[in-house]
């Protein structure tokens, strides 16, 4: 059956100044799957989900929404855009000055005419799911880095959003937290058939999600593929990302001799 | 670093830039001002918003504009009486006094304080909610952050000058009243008839347009600069202080321009 991606992005280039981010990015997601993006620090994977939620402007190629291009969006569409795509930041990015109820309460409130009994209720559900009812009340500064970010997830689902992208959904919470969000991913997946993008370094959690993955090397995708290509694949590259390597083509071997002379440099300075 | 050398590149074409950038909140939001307040869903202002920011803003500056304008009023008159006496005029020292603040000193102090209260704060806040990504965080929602943070700030500064305003004037009066009873043999009741004898209706709303465009300029500048925030608590910092210092700047400078038309119109 041949499948509508629901996001398709064509020869994708972004830069920040001088530096070019990516050039000639190349994926589709296909709905009610979840794909997994990795890729080492500061490869721009936080910046893609910026870009695919109409934050950030891109240099070159396309970013479509089924089909329509996201730079050409008025504002009316990218608001129906957002509001379907729930959207957990890397801090959580959590109100700093309301409750988590408020912060859960908010975009309920802005959006819909629910009874507020109705919304308290499924505030309580929300929180319930990733485990931090008892915090209702509390303020995020009161809240662990972990607890932030499950409160940031609680708050995407509230708008019982179709797509779901998730900034590193497991860093930074304990083994048993983390197993059980990636339950909650799929679970979300099963029972509500929610699209997702999951950008993460957990390879356990990410082997657990995906249905398919995405390794961002080198200013492009450098594989696309099933868990399965992923584990039996021979590419050196995914080989040291997969496995956690020390040595091997991600190692920045070649800085070595630019390292050296800027430290030379820099005491004759 | 990375704005201070781009700053140097093409410092005409930062300029303009900015200016642009801020005519372009100042139009939104002054755009989303009408919808928020009588549109639904979506659109609407929060009240309890509005009323928290009033709060926050209005009430720590409200005894510093009292204390201030007290004193004000009271220097005037000291400074006045000694100069009116010599033609045997001290009585109009009250006239003097009331024309000055209302016309001049009541919204102009009322601001410089709103602003060292209101706008810093509004800054400071804003500026750490763009370091905390909840600027987008609220985008991913698909609320404005215009409508939403904006709007209530702007309607609270506008609400809020005014209201300082007239406390002020008031208490201007009255530290006159107090330097007329103590040292100028003119009880308050005389003090408040020369007051009000030169007057006019004009001079009061004046002043209160004034005070109302002082209240737009403090908040949206505060926003503005709050929202271009960069780079951590460091530019949180940078811009409350260019903050303070660059709405002071343009309230000096509306208020030589609005003075200028009112001479003009003689009103
Ligand atoms: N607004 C910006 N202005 C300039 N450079 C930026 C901006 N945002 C990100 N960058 C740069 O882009 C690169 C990618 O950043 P990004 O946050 O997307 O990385 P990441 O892949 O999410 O990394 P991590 O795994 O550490 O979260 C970094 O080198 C960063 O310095
Ligand atoms: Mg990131």
């Amino acid at each position: 059956m041949p499948r509508e991606p629901m996001i398709e992005l064509k020869g994708l280039r972004k830069s920040f100044g001088d530096q070019v981010l990516y050039d000639g990015l190349d994926l589709q997601v296909f709905p009610g799957e979840t794909l997994v993006i990795m890729g080492g620090s500061g490869s721009g994977k936080s910046t893609l989900l910026r870009i695919l939620m109409g934050h950030l402007p891109y240099d070159e190629g396309s970013v479509l929404i089924h089909s329509h291009e996201l730079q050409d969006f008025s504002r009316r569409e990218l608001n129906a855009w957002r509001l379907i795509v729930g959207v957990l930041f890397q801090t959580g990015a959590l109100f700093n000055s309301m409750s988590l109820r408020e912060n859960l309460a908010l975009p309920v409130r802005e959006h819909t005419d629910l009874p507020e009994e109705l919304i308290q209720i499924m505030i309580k559900i929300y929180l319930q799911l990733v485990g931090l009812r008892e915090s209702i009340d509390r303020m995020p500064s009161e809240l662990s880095g972990g607890m932030k970010k499950r409160g940031g997830l609680a708050r995407a689902l509230m708008m019982q959003p179709r797509m779901l992208f998730y900034d590193e959904p497991t860093a930074g919470l304990d083994p048993v937290s983390s197993a059980q969000i990636a339950q909650l991913i799929l679970d979300l997946k099963k029972k509500m058939d929610v699209t997702s993008i999951v950008i993460t370094h957990d390879m356990k959690a990410a082997f657990e999600v995906a249905d398919r993955m995405a390794l961002l090397a080198g200013k492009r995708f450098h594989l696309i593929g099933t868990p399965e290509e992923f584990r039996t694949s021979k590419d050196p590259l995914v080989r040291q990302f997969v496995d956690g390597l020390l040595e091997g083509p991600l190692s920045p071997q070649s800085d070595q001799q630019a390292y050296e002379a800027d430290l030379l440099h820099r005491d004759t300075d | 670093m990375k704005a201070g050398r781009n700053l140097r590149k093409a410092p005409m074409r930062q300029t303009i830039e900015l200016i642009g950038e801020f005519g372009i909140l100042l139009r939104d939001s002054v755009a989303a001002i009408g919808p928020s307040l009588f549109r639904g869903r979506g659109s609407r202002l929060s009240w309890r918003n509005l009323w928290l920011q009033m709060n926050r803003i209005g009430i720590d500056s409200l005894p510093i504009v009292i204390l201030v304008m007290a004193s004000i009023g009271a220097i005037l008159a000291m400074q006045m009486a000694p100069e009116l006496a010599k033609f045997g005029m001290v009585p109009v020292t009250a006239e003097v006094v009331a024309l000055a603040t209302f016309r001049e000193m009541g919204p102009l102090v009322s601001a410089v304080v709103l602003t060292g209260f209101g706008g810093s704060a509004i800054a400071a806040e804003i500026g750490t909610m763009v370091v905390g990504e909840e600027i987008e965080a609220l985008e991913a929602h698909a609320i404005d952050p215009v409508r939403f943070l904006v709007v209530p700030r702007l309607l609270a500064c506008i609400v809020m000058m005014v209201c300082l305003t007239v406390v002020g004037d008031l208490a201007a009066i009255a530290g006159g009243m107090l330097i007329g009873g103590m040292f100028l043999h003119l009880n308050p009741v005389q003090f408040y008839e020369h007051a009000v004898k030169l007057l006019t209706v004009g001079d009061f709303v004046t002043g209160l347009i004034k005070a109302a465009v002082f209240g737009l300029e403090i908040s949206i500048i505060a926003c503005f600069l709050g929202l271009k925030v960069r780079g951590g608590a460091q530019g949180v910092g940078i811009n409350t202080s260019r903050t303070v210092v660059m709405t002071i700047v343009a309230l000096i400078i509306t208020d030589l321009f609005f003075t200028t038309i009112f001479f003009y119109l003689g009103v």
